[in-house]
């Protein structure tokens, strides 16, 4: 069907091979795991991967075959491999969270965004190393060593789901799901150069996603494009009954944001052509329309301060002049309280942390630590062999934050000022910004072992925290480089807006075409 | 609201941690250095914000607690260490008085 590599095709041209069966999914999956063998994604380099299993994903491969031939619908995904973070429960692959505690750990059940990629014809190829319990922003966190950036394995991938974007950059797979409380997804994202997505809370199920902080977890989707995301998360989202965060609000067709329809219509003459159904076949990816007409992007001036990396700053300007050029108006805005946001963020993300890895006490899960001194000996020393230095900081930190004497001063406090920084999300909206433009990243990709201050490394997330407190979708968008490093831009818009914010990334995207990654 | 070593012992016992000397003066110095980047948020005047249930001015949806549970009999055999009689055999715990005696 095509003369291109596998690594180099996107999810929507793997779909259209496999559905109209130009393509072998059998071909397509042992493509992944050559690619992965090619790139070293193993421990003794980039260490991306933590488990696969060949022979089950050729066998699933055959299954796919076999749907194909008896007329099933292989839906929007029909062959496209894809790997999942750690976090994620499958059935087949151990869920280690890059844990200790978790080592071998098989979930009895899978997520339901496994269960609907599966459904959509994708093919889960490998699960992703990751910060350990997503806790870290550099994926150096991970009880099975760091992972590395494919574009220079001297730099950290970013993190917490710095495996998934590592291997989507590595070409391994177009798309990949990772996880985020804080920016997991958007900064690694950044940091290898290619499309991650947070969607609005509620938006995506998290059944089957091991709780790091329950009022900030989403899963998110990364791709090697906008296109590859867009199709991703159109494949996962949705209400699903046993999620009661989730969404009942519709899924929008949202690739249909590549052709400048500034609203998802549900009879648009494109709608049917776009919508991939039994008996219609993907088209490749669609024209990405530059037009942006009409469209108000927000920039605030708290993302751009004046200690702002020059470089980065300068490769935002340039995206925000794109955005002129294409006809949208750039408005000065300001989002007060964002600079409060990781203060607020590293009270109420630990806290419940503290509350949600109780769990793991050597009884139900994974290790258990030989008893030396009763339950309670047993409990410590699990606990304590189990947990990194990172994941028992944070756990000793929400546990401070919550007891006696404490819990007004910070958690109530922390949870106060969340809501006047969700509050400054509602007010530039509902003044007619469509959508927010920021850095993702205050600096591009640093170097493994080059942070070792706990609050410094926290400082990653200043651009991408608040998305995560306001329930906000977000998107992170390669927009140049800096040296020979990546840099993310990032839209933001209103609850369960992802179409407008796909519409605003396509444009984008198409606008800067190669100068992207260069 | 200085850390003391003693508040960083009594927060591990809560949080069930064992946490030996050495590592707790390194926590009572991480954790109060953390903790001081929090302290501009005393600053912040909040007399009639009411912390948000949930992130969305609507909340979090109120629905019936009716999800199914997944059939999972199936493939507990694969996962258990070890089973009996459909149920899991889990090592004891050396508090059991007779634990040794069992154990022989």
């Amino acid at each position: 069907m095509s003369v291109k590599p596998y690594s180099d095709l996107r999810a929507a041209e793997i779909a259209v091979g496999v559905r109209a069966g130009q393509l072998s999914p059998v071909d397509v999956v042992q493509a992944s795991f050559d690619r992965a063998c090619e790139m070293g994604a193993g421990s003794d380099n980039l260490n991306i991967v933590l488990s696969a299993d060949d022979e089950a994903s050729i066998a699933e491969s055959k299954e796919l075959i076999t749907r194909r031939d008896t007329a099933t619908d292989l839906g929007l995904l029909a062959g496209v491999p894809v790997v999942l973070k750690d976090n994620i429960a499958t059935l087949g692959l151990p869920t280690t969270c890059g844990s200790r505690i978790l080592e071998g750990y098989v979930s009895p059940f899978e997520a339901t965004v496994v269960t609907r990629l599966r459904a959509h014809g994708a093919q889960v190829v490998a699960k992703t190393n990751m910060d350990e319990f997503a806790m870290g922003s550099s994926t150096e966190n991970s009880a099975y060593g760091p992972a590395r950036n494919p574009i220079d394995v001297r730099y950290v991938p970013g993190g917490s789901s710095g495996g998934s974007a590592a291997a989507v950059a590595a070409g391994i797979t177009p798309i990949a799901l990772g996880s985020e409380t804080g920016g997991s997804v958007r900064q690694p994202a950044a940091f290898c150069g290619v499309v991650g997505v947070k969607p609005t809370y509620g938006r995506v199920s998290r059944y089957g996603l091991v709780a790091f902080a329950s009022s900030l977890d989403q899963i998110g989707v990364l791709g090697r494009s906008v296109d590859d995301a867009a199709l991703a998360l159109e494949a996962i989202a949705g209400y699903d009954p046993r999620d009661s965060t989730s969404s009942e609000a519709e899924v929008p067709i949202y690739r249909m944001s590549a052709l400048g329809i500034p609203a998802p219509q549900a009879h648009h003459p494109d709608t049917e052509a776009l919508r991939v159904g039994r008996s219609a076949v993907p088209l490749p990816p669609p024209p990405h329309s530059r037009t942006l007409e009409g469209v108000v992007i927000g920039k605030p001036r708290e993302y751009f301060p004046d200690s702002l990396d020059p470089s980065v700053r300068e490769l935002c300007e340039r995206s925000l002049e794109r955005f002129r050029e294409m006809g949208a108006i750039v408005r000065e805005v300001s989002l007060a309280r964002s600079p409060l946001a990781i203060p607020v963020y590293y009270i109420i993300a630990p806290a419940e942390a503290s509350s949600n890895l109780a769990r793991f006490d050597g009884v139900r899960y994974g290790l258990r630590a030989p008893s030396v001194a009763g339950v309670r000996g047993m409990y410590e020393e699990t606990r304590s062999r189990g947990f990194g230095p990172e994941v028992t900081r944070r756990v000793l930190l929400g546990t401070y934050v919550l007891s006696a004497g404490y819990y007004d001063a910070y958690y109530r406090k922390a949870q106060a000022v969340r809501a006047l920084i969700a509050d400054d999300f509602r007010a530039v909206f509902a003044s007619g910004v469509n959508a927010i433009f920021t850095p993702t990243t205050p600096t591009p990709a640093f170097p493994i072992g080059a942070i070792s201050d706990p609050y410094e490394m926290y400082l990653n997330d200043i651009f991408t925290v608040t998305a995560n407190l306001a329930g906000v979708p977000a998107i992170s968008v390669p927009i140049g480089r800096v040296r020979h490093l990546p840099v993310g831009g990032q839209v933001i818009t209103t609850h369960f807006d992802e179409y407008t914010m796909f519409r605003i990334a396509y444009a984008l995207e198409a606008s800067l075409g190669r100068e992207a990654h260069q | 609201m200085a850390v003391t070593r003693a508040d960083v012992l009594h927060i591990a016992q809560l949080a069930r941690l064992g946490v030996d000397g050495a590592r707790a003066d390194e926590l009572t110095r991480e954790l109060g250095a953390i903790l001081a980047h929090m302290e501009v948020l005393s600053q912040v005047d909040t007399p009639i914000v009411t912390p948000a249930p949930g992130v969305e001015a609507a909340g979090t949806p109120l629905r019936a607690d009716s999800g199914a549970t997944p059939d999972i009999s199936g493939t507990l055999e694969s996962i258990a260490p070890s089973m009996r009689d459909g149920f899991f055999i889990v090592p004891r715990l050396a508090t059991h008085e007779d634990a040794a005696e069992n154990e022989a």
